[in-house]
């Protein structure tokens, strides 16, 4: 994973030092930006009975399923980026059902 | 920048019309785009643009696009990545512009755009007013006015340098009366290529798209908790540019003779009644003047040059010993309580001390003549409130049947 970056335009900065014309000034930005909190549904990946047959990493539209250094290998679900669309868990093979899902609420409890 | 001794010498007498001019000037300048569609009385300019493009006197990449709003939208995306970009438009072209005009602004995308004035329809007209810039002047540009195809030309040049300049980085309208200047031909003194190449040089933006190694993401969302702050921002910006307007103007004062500010003061010095105008008719303004002063009344004139930003602080100070003022708007807000300069003058007087009495004359629309006589009528009815010491009426049409 490449290094988290700190958001260039910080909350509460006034309007003398944002960078005009509303642009971002640099490249990357979505990662500082957490949407995680916009999941009502989450997904919960199982390594024991998952076959790293990378679906899910292709059908993700978030960018929200983490690898191994290599990228080889699924090691989990960025949960800060994760908005809960559960395609990860439709595409995981039936007969293995690596990911299963789980209602906020419920991880609440959990956590 | 070279040295320019002898001005004189370095400009040429030619006969041109308004729309030549501005043509000439775009040359000059040569953006890197054009993008452009063609609408009455403004069609000559680009198309005279794009005999250059063919004729390769110019290395501008020529869009012919399908509509105002895709002619914006191109000049959008090309200024964003550090082309200087012009266009041009009137009248309904620049009203389908308008979602565009906005983001060209708040995007701080330094365009520049010849606006040939004309009224909007219905009913439909072809003729000069000035309900289409005024209709966009809140739209966040930067709008110069012209009496004549000289001062078109000479606009064009300092447009870019106001609209580039750092402390700015917003786009600019120059505006010229519709028909009247634009295909009017008068004698316009143009400058050397080169003296133009040196004035405006070369369009630097702080960012731009294509600068590979610093990738940054234009128009992405502001919502409530940033968008407050840019359009501060940008308000900001637009006051800045009042200090530039001038700075550029004394410097192209010293490269030709010619001299800009916020506005042009005729016999207004000493004037106990004076009009207040945009555009061409302040040349026939000018001539009602000098036949009043003859006469032995203190008539004076103020040519509003720029409508944004509004110089209000400038205008109080030269107006402030004036008894009163008649405001020419060549639009109609339909606020019923009259046009936007007479409103916003009105506005901008409320904190003097000593107050002219102001009233407004709506005149001209849809290209309607104006004459020596219409505005020696508004003259002499500015004569009698000064008498009375009370306006009776706040807008009054001029030149218009019963
Ligand atoms: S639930 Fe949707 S967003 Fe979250 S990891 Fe699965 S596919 Fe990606
Ligand atoms: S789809 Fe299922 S089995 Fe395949 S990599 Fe993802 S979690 Fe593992």
């Amino acid at each position: 994973m490449s290094e988290k970056r700190a958001m260039p335009i910080k909350k509460g900065d006034g309007w003398k030092t944002i960078p005009i014309g509303g642009i971002i000034p640099e490249g990357g930005t979505a990662e500082a930006f957490k949407t995680g909190d916009w999941r009502t549904v989450r997904p919960v990946h199982h390594p024991d009975r998952c076959i790293h047959c990378m679906q899910c990493w292709a059908y993700c539209p978030d960018m929200s399923i983490q690898l191994n250094e290599d990228g080889t290998k699924v090691i989990g679900i960025d949960l800060e980026h994760c908005k809960g669309c559960l395609l990860c868990v439709k595409v995981c093979p039936d007969k293995v059902e690596a990911l299963t899902s789980i209602s906020e609420t419920e991880a609440a409890k959990n956590d | 920048m070279s040295e320019v001794k002898d001005t004189a010498a370095n400009q040429e007498r030619t006969a041109l019309t308004g729309n030549e001019a501005m043509a000439e000037a775009m040359r000059q300048i040569e953006p890197d785009v054009v993008a452009a569609y063609p609408i009455t009385p403004q069609t000559e300019i680009v198309q005279i643009f794009s005999t250059f493009v063919s004729d390769g006197l110019v290395k501008t990449e020529y869009v012919p696009v399908e509509s105002e709003h895709s002619a914006m939208s191109a000049c959008v995306g090309s200024a964003a990545s550090g082309a200087r970009s012009m266009t041009a438009t009137s009248a309904n072209g620049l009203a389908l512009m308008w979602e565009i005009l906005y983001i060209a602004s708040g995007t701080r995308l330094p365009i520049v755009m010849p606006v040939v004035n004309r009224a909007l329809s219905g009913p439909i007209n072809i003729h000069c007013d000035h309900s289409d810039t005024m209709g966009a002047r809140d739209s966040g540009w930067i709008q110069l006015f012209s009496e004549n195809a000289q001062e078109a030309y000479d606009n064009m040049f300092q447009a870019v340098r106001i609209a580039e300049h750092p402390d700015v980085l917003l786009p600019a309208m120059v505006t010229t009366d519709g028909f009247i200047i634009s295909h009017g031909m008068e004698v316009v003194n143009t400058l050397d290529d080169r003296v133009v190449r040196d004035f405006v040089g070369e369009y630097k933006i702080p960012r731009n798209l294509l600068d590979v190694d610093n990738p940054i993401t234009v128009g992405p969302l502001a919502l409530q908790d940033f968008y407050f702050e840019h359009k501060v921002e940008q308000a900001h910006a637009m006051m800045r540019a009042k200090p530039v307007v001038q700075e550029i103007a004394e410097e192209y004062e010293k490269l030709t003779g010619r001299k800009y500010g916020y506005f042009e003061e005729y016999r207004l010095e000493d004037a106990d009644v004076a009009v207040v105008v945009l555009g061409s008719t302040a040349g026939t303004a000018k001539v009602v003047v000098d036949d009043l002063r003859k006469e032995g009344i203190k008539a004076g004139l103020l040519k509003l040059r720029v409508f944004r930003p509004f110089p209000y602080e400038e205008l109080r100070e030269a107006v402030k010993h004036v008894n009163v003022i008649g405001v020419m708007d060549r639009s109609d807000s339909f606020a019923s309580i009259g046009g936007p300069v007479f409103s916003e003058l009105r506005a901008a007087m409320y904190d003097m001390d000593q107050r002219p009495l102001v009233t407004n004359y709506v005149y001209g629309l849809g290209g309607r003549d104006v004459d020596l006589h219409m505005i020696e009528s508004a003259f002499r009815e500015l004569l009698s409130i000064q008498d009375s010491g009370k306006v009776e009426q706040y807008v009054n049409y001029l030149g218009v049947r019963e």
